[in-house]
């Protein structure tokens, strides 16, 4: 088994136990860049010559062999390139469920498989087991506050077969109590919550610097929604998010004194459009690219498949809320990339960006994830209605 | 780990051999430092000299041009700056440094930092697809200003392909302009004959490690009337060259290893010949694709315990971690900078390409190497390959 170490003390802990559980366990480090410094400086995130270090270190500890696999050309291919595109056409992308997908549980997977291992084993929170129907289930783990399962929710059954997550079933703060005890030194490593390969955690910034030519426009006016009035200007669509409230530099308060948020953003025009807080409520939204984990939800001749019930919920972005929803899968039964996602949102959501993804749960169960790609905004009268309620 | 691990690997560091270990033993427990006046002092100065002497006799030179160090990355960093800074010093129009594309990077980088720092003009001679200097490129590129050159640098033989270098037309060639001559002879100087004053060099590095001896110390051979700026500054020791107390232990083990290195090195060489043949032919045998690189494995101008091949479609770091699971140990041969495999600069500079720089291996037989290491590195290799070439087409399918 391969045991895929990032240096941090989650990795560290599930290679440690799966070697304890009697599997012959190699530690590997993913070298995501081949010039760490280009990517990031600093102790923290994945990519740098001390988390290599410290990976080594554990495994020395935990008594394993360790190896460095160059995946730098995969990860860039794969997922810094997407995240300039995914910016550059207005999305907001999310590269750690891409790396996920792409790399850890594929490039990673696939090399590991023909060379012999039969699984890998990472630090995520979340929970594997085998369903009534032979196939393997993805759950949420047991502490709610780490749950990663939302950027697992890109892995298919071929994918879930082949890994081990063997933190699943334990609180964080345990996890660092056993480090401790095992005499693993990143115990009191912080967590990493930045994007492994933007330094500094300066997204705008790193994103000026790399777009370069690819940036749809180098400024362009911010608007009022509701009037059309420019209210400012930007340097770069790609520096905004839908919800974004910071870093707008609007010369002017809204009338009413409230602030204002980024409500839609025009790539190709290289119009930013702000609004009030409650203009960001959705209430359905749409998602192409599904991926389920086990059963797959397919449409039928008959029509639409449809998931819904108490326990039915979305994710929408990771450690963000559940909401209870109703989910429908249209498209072309026999064509899976016509599959088109349908989630109807019993419980609304606020601030909502097309390149996000939807994961869907039922209960603790993930269904399966797709790409946001438009939302429908609650309508201006039913806003004044909730916000009435 | 309890296993009897095939070591393949004797060009990184090969074991301390019998003599070495004895010489150090007598000199662990004792007390003095080289540099004091008193008794104890004296003694331990004797040891370091009459290594020197040894040294100096395994060499072919003066014990006065032994200059001890830590080993051979210092020296050759010693050899490279401190004869650049040193012949800049003396004309500043001596700015460009000569250096082989496939040296090793204590030299490699020392002559980059030189250049990254404004003090040198570097420029890198071409290799023959075996991995051979281009002695016509260096003609041409002494011929062109032979005033301005401060150093050529070319290696004995090289550490990854073990290509020998064809250093007699060097020599000559620089003699003729005056200009000197460095050479790492660290990978040569137990398998090939190495003399410092026959050839005409100027600045020659050897280490223990590779010899036999222990980790940690080294020399750099330089001519008296090369000069030299020093590295590290402080007792003045080594001719007020290389400052610092001096290992006698290392020293003395390193003697001791090199002068039975140097005595014995006619039977190793034909030891490490046959056993070289043995392994070239069962690879051969086991996996036909598999590509020697540089010169043909029965020629002079390999060294002969290095057998560096390529196997098309594979990675060689897979092949390494396969091979280490399968207690063989051998080096993909490339350097490893920030624990990121980088595609090997000699293989580079050979003329290959990146993905078949990267499907390369390198194993390195020595002293204890046995025709029954060989046999198990064969047989371990042909399903090593088998499983990473599936690995390859699994990631690109």
């Amino acid at each position: 088994m391969l045991a895929a170490m990032s240096g941090g003390v989650d990795s560290a802990v599930a290679a440690a136990r799966a070697a304890e559980a009697g599997h012959d366990v190699t530690g590997i480090h993913l070298a995501l860049s081949r010039n760490p410094a280009s990517y990031r400086s600093g102790a923290r995130g994945c990519c740098t010559i001390e988390d290599s270090n410290d990976a080594r270190r554990a495994a020395d500890v935990i008594g394993i062999p360790f190896y460095v696999w160059d995946l730098s050309a995969e990860f860039h291919a794969e997922v810094v390139e997407d995240f300039m595109d995914s910016y550059a056409a207005g999305l907001t992308p999310n590269p750690c469920l891409r790396c996920n997908e792409r790399i850890k549980f594929a490039a990673v997977l696939d090399r590991a498989l023909a060379l012999g291992f039969d699984a890998v084993a990472t630090g995520h929170y979340a929970v594997l087991r085998e369903g009534e129907d032979g196939l393997v289930q993805l759950h949420r783990s047991a502490d709610a506050g780490k749950d990663q399962s939302y950027v697992l929710g890109v892995l298919d059954q071929s994918q879930l077969r082949h890994s081990l997550f063997p933190l699943g079933d334990t609180p964080k703060p345990l996890v660092r109590e056993e480090a401790a005890r095992r005499g693993l030194l990143v115990a009191d490593k912080p967590d990493s919550h930045d994007i492994c390969f933007v330094a500094d955690g300066d997204n705008a910034g790193w994103l000026r610097e790399k777009l370069g030519d690819r940036a749809p426009n180098t400024e362009g006016p911010i608007v009022d929604d509701a009037t059309g009035e420019e209210l400012g200007r930007h340097e770069g669509t790609y520096a905004y998010t839908i919800g974004q409230r910071r870093g707008l530099r609007l010369g002017r308060p809204a009338p009413d004194g409230k602030p204002r948020f980024v409500l839609d953003i025009e790539p190709v025009s290289g119009t930013v459009r702000v609004g009030p807080r409650e203009r960001l409520a959705v209430e359905a939204l749409t998602a192409d690219r599904p991926r389920w984990c086990d059963a797959p939800l397919r449409p039928t001749a008959a029509g639409p498949a449809v998931l819904e019930g108490e326990d039915v919920t979305v994710q929408l972005r990771a450690h963000g809320a559940e909401h209870r929803a109703r989910v429908l899968v249209t498209g072309d039964p026999e064509d899976p990339t016509s599959h088109v996602v349908e989630v109807e949102l019993l419980e609304h959501a606020s601030g909502i960006a097309p390149g996000q993804a939807v994961v869907v749960y039922a209960g603790t169960r993930v269904v399966g994830s797709a790409t946001i790609t438009s939302t429908r905004r609650v309508t201006a009268a039913e806003t004044s209605k909730e916000a009435g309620a | 780990m309890s296993r009897a691990a095939v070591y393949l690997d004797h060009a990184a560091t090969t074991p301390l051999s019998a003599v070495a270990l004895e010489a150090m033993t007598a000199q662990l427990t004792q007390v003095g430092n080289a540099s004091s006046l008193h008794a104890s002092g004296r003694r331990a100065r004797r040891v370091v000299e009459e290594s020197r002497e040894s040294i100096a006799a395994s060499l072919g030179c003066r014990p006065g041009e032994v200059v001890l160090t830590s080993g051979g990355t210092e020296a050759d960093n010693l050899a490279v700056k401190g004869a650049h800074r040193a012949r800049v010093a003396a004309d500043p129009q001596r700015r460009r440094l000569l250096v082989s594309a496939i040296e090793h990077h204590a030299v490699l980088d020392a002559a980059e930092h030189l250049a990254a720092t404004g003090e040198a003009d570097l420029e890198l001679l071409p290799v023959d697809h075996d991995g051979r200097l281009d002695v016509g490129a260096l003609r041409d590129a002494l011929e062109r200003e032979p005033g301005t050159v401060s150093l050529v640098s070319v290696m004995w033989a090289n550490n990854e392909v073990g290509t020998v270098q064809p250093l007699e037309a060097v020599t000559a060639l620089c003699a003729e302009h005056g200009v000197p001559v460095h050479s790492d002879a660290v990978q040569a100087v137990a398998s090939l004959p190495v003399d410092f004053a026959a050839l005409g060099l100027d600045a020659l590095v050897v280490t223990g490690h590779k010899v036999g001896g222990p980790l940690g110390v080294g020399a750099l051979v330089s001519r008296r009337d090369l000069p030299l700026t020093p590295l590290l500054h402080g007792g003045g020791q080594e001719r007020d060259v290389r400052s610092g107390t001096l290992d006698t232990p290392a020293v003395a083990g390193f003697a001791a290893a090199l002068a039975a290195a140097v005595a014995e090195r006619e039977a190793h060489a034909a030891h490490l010949r046959a056993l070289s043949a043995r392994l070239v032919a069962g690879v051969r045998r086991a996996v036909p694709q598999a590509v020697l690189n540089g010169p043909a494995a029965d020629s002079a101008e390999r060294l002969p315990g290095v057998v560096h091949l390529s196997f098309p479609g594979c990675q060689g770091d897979s092949l390494l971690m396969l091979l280490d699971a399968a207690a063989v140990e051998c080096s993909t041969g490339s350097a490893c900078s920030a624990g990121v495999p980088q595609p090997s600069h000699v293989l580079l500079a050979m003329g290959r390409d990146e993905a078949s720089a990267k499907s390369s291996l390198r194993l390195s037989l020595g002293r204890t190497s046995t025709e029954a290491d060989v046999d198990a590195a064969v047989a371990a290799l042909g399903p090593a390959v088998e499983r990473a070439l599936r690995a390859t087409r699994r990631v690109a399918g």
